[in-house]
């Protein structure tokens, strides 16, 4: 390395790191002011907690019990797992049978998944919550069937240009043992698809757990999520006033991100990068 | 073809449970949204069908949608610039030999695991803070706050996200193509416009595709953000199709047209851009 790029990579650290304070500044503001009373946190945003605007638990307390924020979290976990188990096992099964059938309808059904991809969700959200209604899948079981079929799509999408990767040979050759499709598929294809399953699970759990509307218009009225406790919570009454509990709650919807995201770091991030590049 | 016939008769299997879920949860209300953008109703049974008056409506009633187009049109147009110019930049110094490259990689991400409506709110938490303190206002105050917050607020989650595709990009560019480069003694700007960019096309055609989008869609982050305010200047499509739905009284069949408008609208664009982009890629 000569000098030139040496002096180059010296300046690049310092823009990295002074984005990378700019990128955490708006989550430890709302850490902060989620320990201040609510008088502090509009006057004086910026300051740290100190022995006056100190709230210790107070605002946590008070704001889990006005959104239910545990029950919240409860469903979305609820849903979000059982949702994307659903979407990674059927939307394989799917993927497999498309990719492999040879036959007008198998097509037909591909480029209906794909087409589904680009349609705004405006365009579909008044009349799937009256189908969730009339079908009675207005519930937090009914709507993991929901979210198997809007989220299909994309899973199809990406698993059938995994699949068509594969050589058929070992399909094949799987066949002529014996094997019928329904082993072939659990004990050949779906090993090799592990990869895959894992970016297509991340990326269904991404959008599942912070989707908003979907759930709000179909079990909105009865069972709430996180992003719905949220925002209800500043819509409603209590919002203007309690700021100090509408922080804490910011915090706790945050948390199991986080937790999630150190988790499975490395995951996350190939299955991003492998997610785009096959899409 | 052997594995194809071998599998075909076992369609109920393995393809009839996504089909009927995609068949409830999409299809079927898809051919529902576009017969009932046609027909005046209320609660779906009570359509009656009224030719393309809703779309009439949608268009001069007010010019809240138009405007609401204009303003999602503005918006994408930056947004869609700004992240992906950040985020290939960041890719750029996140692949040099630069200490702690894993951390920054980390820290840029994060933003986009969390969702709208959370991102919103403490977007605006963090907004609201510095213009109170500059000029006693809030972001409600006037509509270039909220365009511009809401343009921070997206460009703070994406990037991250296209950061990590054009990484993976730039990391797949063989070594010796670069390394021929530096022999060339090709400055830093040649080197990044003849060399690097035209290895890297087709990322950048995934994350204007991606960004684009999303952008064109954003709903939460607007409805968190401002909410449309002040009046519905800032109020992007998806939150005026929202808002005609279930705030404007017997207006459902006005608001499925413009939520058929809006589809067209993001179809077209994705198909132009896809288009414009991919022929690119050939030339490159």
């Amino acid at each position: 390395m000569n000098t030139r790029q040496k002096t180059f990579n010296v300046i690049g650290f310092i823009a990295l790191l002074l984005a990378a304070i700019l990128w955490l500044v708006p989550l430890l503001l709302v850490v902060m002011n989620s320990f201040k009373g609510n008088l502090f946190i509009s006057q004086s945003p910026f300051a740290l907690p100190d022995s006056d605007s100190f709230m210790a638990a107070d605002n946590y307390t008070s704001g889990v019990s006005r959104t239910g924020f545990f029950a919240a979290a409860g469903w979305s976990l609820f849903i979000t797992t059982c949702s994307v188990a659903l979407i990674v096992l059927l939307t394989s099964m799917a993927a497999w049978y498309i990719a492999r059938v040879k036959a007008w309808y198998t097509s037909v059904l591909y480029y209906l998944f794909v087409f589904s991809m680009i349609v705004p969700f405006q365009m579909v959200m008044f009349t799937m919550s009256k189908v969730a209604n009339t079908t009675h899948l207005d519930n937090p079981f009914g709507i993991i069937i929901l979210y198997a079929g809007f989220g299909a799509g994309l899973s199809i999408f990406i698993f059938v240009g995994f699949i068509r990767s594969i050589p058929i040979d070992i399909e094949e050759a799987a066949m002529i043992d014996g094997a019928n499709p329904w082993k072939v598929f659990f004990t050949v294809i779906f090993p090799i698809l592990r990869p895959t399953a894992v970016t297509i699970a991340i990326l269904n759990a991404m959008w599942i757990w912070n989707d908003y509307l979907l759930p709000v218009l179909v079990i909105g009225s009865e069972y709430k999520t996180i992003p719905i406790a949220v925002q209800q919570y500043m819509t409603g009454s209590y919002g203007q006033k309690d700021m100090g509990g509408f922080m804490a709650m910011l915090v706790l919807a945050i948390v199991p991100i986080v937790v999630f995201y150190l988790s499975g770091q490395k995951h996350i991030i190939k299955g991003v990068a492998a997610g785009a590049v096959k899409g | 073809m052997r594995v194809s016939t071998y599998i075909k008769k076992w369609f109920p299997v393995f393809a009839l449970p996504t089909f009927l879920a995609f068949t409830l949860a999409f299809i079927v209300p898809f051919g529902m949204g576009i017969y009932l953008s046609f027909t005046s109703f209320r609660t779906v049974t009570d359509a009656r069908w009224v030719g393309v008056s809703n779309y009439v409506t949608a268009f001069t009633e007010n010019s809240d949608f138009l405007h609401a187009l204009w303003f999602t049109v503005q918006f994408t147009v930056v947004s869609v610039v700004l992240v992906n110019v950040c985020a290939f930049a960041l890719a750029l110094l996140l692949t040099r030999a630069i200490k702690g490259t894993n951390i920054f990689r980390a820290i840029f991400f994060v933003p986009n695991l969390i969702g709208g409506i959370v991102l919103g709110y403490v977007w605006r938490l963090l907004i609201n803070a510095i213009l109170g303190k500059l000029f006693a206002q809030d972001i409600t105050y006037s509509a270039a706050y909220g365009f511009w917050g809401l343009v921070v607020v997206v460009n703070w989650q994406m990037i991250g996200y296209m950061m990590i595709i054009y990484i993976a990009a730039l990391q797949n560019v063989p070594g010796e193509v670069m390394e021929a480069a530096d022999i060339d003694a090709a400055g830093f700007w040649a080197k990044l416009f003849h060399v690097t960019i035209p290895m890297v096309v087709s990322s950048i055609t995934i994350c204007t595709f991606l960004t684009l989008s999303n952008c064109l869609k954003l709903f939460d982050q607007n409805l968190a953000l401002t909410n449309g305010a002040p009046q519905n200047e800032t109020e992007g499509l998806a939150l005026n199709i929202f808002r005609t739905f279930y705030n404007v009284r017997n207006h459902q069949g006005v608001g499925q047209a413009k939520a058929v408008v809006f589809f067209v609208f993001v179809a077209v664009i994705a198909y132009l851009q896809l288009r414009l982009t991919r022929s690119k890629e050939v030339e490159g």
